[in-house]
C-alpha cells in the first residue's frame, strides 16, 4: 500500500555534520523553531546518556561555503541520571527536558545563556517524554510510572500539575500534542495509544479514545507517535515491527458518541522493517520518515 | 530479600571442555573473522549465577546450542533456560549476557535475548522487558542492579 522513495528523483536524505561532544548515547534531539528566523542561526538541542543537554549552533563564516556547527552550551548540574527526552517551547525560549533522575527541568534561553528555571517534580521514576503544545501554554511528561502529567506555565515561569492522567498500564513512552488542538495523545509499553481531551467544563482531562482495537491495534510496545501538519492523520510505529496511519479529523473533545472513538485506522504499514521501529515522523514535505537502528525508510 | 534460595539445589553440569581455535589460514592475518556461536558463547559461558556458585554454563542456563549469530547482519539471538520456571532471577540473569555481549561484541551487532520457550512462567513479559532498550538503560542505572550485574561477570580466577 506505501511506496518507498528512491529512485525517480524523489527525495533522498544526505548526510551533512556530525556533532561529536556527548561522551554517551544521544537519546534526543530537537530544532529550536524560533531559529532560522530573522537571520538567527539554526539551533538543535541534543540530550543524553552523560546527564547533559548540548545547544548547537550553526554558525555562518564570510569564506566558508558551508557553515559550521559549534557547541554552544552545556547544560548540566541539572539532572542526576539519562536526560532522555527535550523539547523546545513554540517560541523557541524555553527548553523543556525530560530524565530517568524522574524531574523534567524547564530551561530559559536568553541572550546565549541557558538558565534552569523550574525543576518540576511529581513522577515515581524515570521520565521518557516531554512536549509542549502549539500555544505553549501546557507541557506534557510521561513515565515508567504509568502516567501522564499536564503542567501549565503560569506568569512569573511558575508550572502547576493542572492533571495526572491514569490509564496506561504499563509505561508511557511517548506524549505528543495535536498541532492544533488542545488535545494530547500518548503511546505506551501497554501496546495502546490513548487520546486524552479536556472536559466540555474545562474541569479535568480524560481518556477520549484508546487505540486498541484487536485486529488493527499494535501487538507491542508503541514507541512514537507523529501528526502531518494538518492534524488530520496520525502515524504511529512499534516494536511489533508495524507503521499505522490513524484518521484524526474528528476533534476528541467534541466526541460525545457511543462505542468506538472519534478516531479510525486507517491503514497498517508492514514488511519495511526487520526490528524494532524506535521512531517515526511525519514531515512538512509530506513524507514519513521511519527509523530502526542504523536503517531508515521513507514513506 | 528472602533469605532462601529460588533454587537451592540446582542441577550442576560438567564444563565443556575448551577447544583451541586454530587460524583458519596462516597469511591471513589481517582478515576478520566472523563471529561464530562459539566465540559468543565463549563471551558468556563464565557470566555466575547470581544465586549459586556456578556459571550460566554448569547451569545449563546457556549452551552453545543456545546461540544464533548471523554475522553478515550483524545479529545475534542468545535464549537462555532458568533453573526453574518461577525464577524472578530471569531479567537479571538475562540483563548480565546482555551488558557481557555489549562489552565484548563490536557495536554493529544487534543483540535479542530471550527464555527458551516454555522455560518461564512468565516468558512473555520477561523477553519484552531484556528487549526493551529504554529499560535496559534504566535499569543499569539503578546502582544496586548495576552492582550486582557487576558480581555475576566478575572473572572467576580458575
Amino acid at each position: 500500500m506505501a511506496k518507498k522513495l528512491g529512485g525517480n528523483g524523489a527525495a533522498r536524505l544526505g548526510f551533512l555534520h556530525q556533532l561529536e561532544g556527548h561522551t554517551d548515547r544521544v537519546w534526543g534531539v530537537a530544532w529550536n523553531p524560533a531559529s532560522r528566523s530573522g537571520g538567527a542561526p539554526s539551533m538543535l538541542a541534543s540530550c543524553s546518556g552523560d546527564k547533559t543537554v548540548r545547544i548547537w549552533e550553526q554558525q555562518s563564516t564570510v569564506s566558508s561555503s558551508s557553515p559550521s556547527w559549534t557547541c554552544q552550551a552545556v547544560l548540566d548540574e541539572s539532572h542526576s541520571r539519562t536526560v532522555r527526552a527535550c523539547d523546545w517551547s513554540p517560541n523557541g525560549k524555553l527548553l523543556a527536558t525530560g530524565s530517568f533522575d524522574a524531574t523534567t527541568s524547564i530551561w530559559e534561553h536568553v541572550g546565549g545563556e541557558f538558565d534552569c528555571i523550574a525543576t518540576l517534580e511529581g513522577h515515581e521514576n524515570e521520565v521518557k517524554s516531554v512536549a509542549w503544545n502549539t500555544s505553549g501554554t501546557l507541557l506534557a511528561t510521561c513515565s515508567r510510572d504509568k502516567t501522564v502529567w499536564i503542567w501549565e506555565l503560569q506568569p512569573g515561569n511558575d508550572f502547576e500539575c493542572v492533571s495526572v492522567l491514569n490509564g496506561h498500564t504499563q509505561d508511557v513512552k511517548m506524549v505528543l500534542w495535536h498541532p492544533s488542538r488542545d488535545v494530547l495523545v500518548s503511546a505506551s509499553y501497554d501496546n495502546t495509544i490513548k487520546v486524552w481531551a479536556e472536559d466540555r467544563d474545562g474541569d479535568d482531562w480524560r481518556c477520549v479514545q484508546t487505540l486498541a482495537e484487536p485486529g488493527w491495534g499494535h501487538t507491542s510496545t508503541v514507541w512514537q507517535l507523529s501528526f502531518n501538519m494538518s492534524g488530520d492523520q496520525m502515524v504511529s510505529c512499534s516494536d511489533d515491527l508495524q507503521l499505522m496511519v490513524w484518521d484524526s479529523t474528528v476533534d476528541p473533545s467534541e466526541w460525545t458518541g457511543n462505542g468506538g472513538g472519534p478516531w479510525k485506522h486507517l491503514c497498517t504499514i508492514s514488511g519495511h522493517h526487520e526490528r524494532t521501529i524506535f521512531s517515526v515522523h511525519w514531515s512538512r514535505c509530506k513524507s514519513i520518515f521511519s527509523g530502526m537502528g542504523a536503517q531508515f525508510s521513507a514513506y | 530479600m528472602a533469605s532462601q534460595l529460588i533454587n537451592a539445589n540446582p542441577v550442576v553440569h560438567e564444563r565443556k571442555a575448551r577447544s583451541v581455535r586454530q587460524p583458519t589460514s596462516a597469511h591471513d592475518d589481517l582478515a576478520v573473522e566472523p563471529i561464530d556461536s562459539l566465540e559468543v558463547f565463549d563471551h558468556v559461558r563464565d557470566i555466575k549465577d547470581p544465586e549459586h556458585p556456578y556459571t550460566l554454563e554448569q547451569l545449563n542456563v546457556v549452551s552453545e546450542d543456545s546461540i544464533a549469530v548471523d554475522d553478515k547482519r550483524s545479529h545475534v539471538l542468545i535464549t537462555f533456560t532458568p533453573t526453574v520456571e518461577h525464577c524472578s532471577m530471569a531479567t537479571l540473569i538475562g540483563l548480565c549476557i546482555r551488558v557481557k555481549l555489549m562489552q565484548s561484541l563490536p557495536p554493529r551487532f544487534k543483540i535479542d535475548i530471550k527464555v527458551s520457550p516454555g522455560s518461564h512462567a512468565s516468558e512473555v513479559a520477561v523477553n519484552k522487558q531484556l528487549n526493551d532498550k529504554e529499560r535496559v538503560a534504566a535499569a543499569l542505572e539503578n546502582p544496586n542492579l548495576s552492582q550486582m550485574v557487576d558480581e555475576c561477570l566478575a572473572s572467576s580466577e580458575e
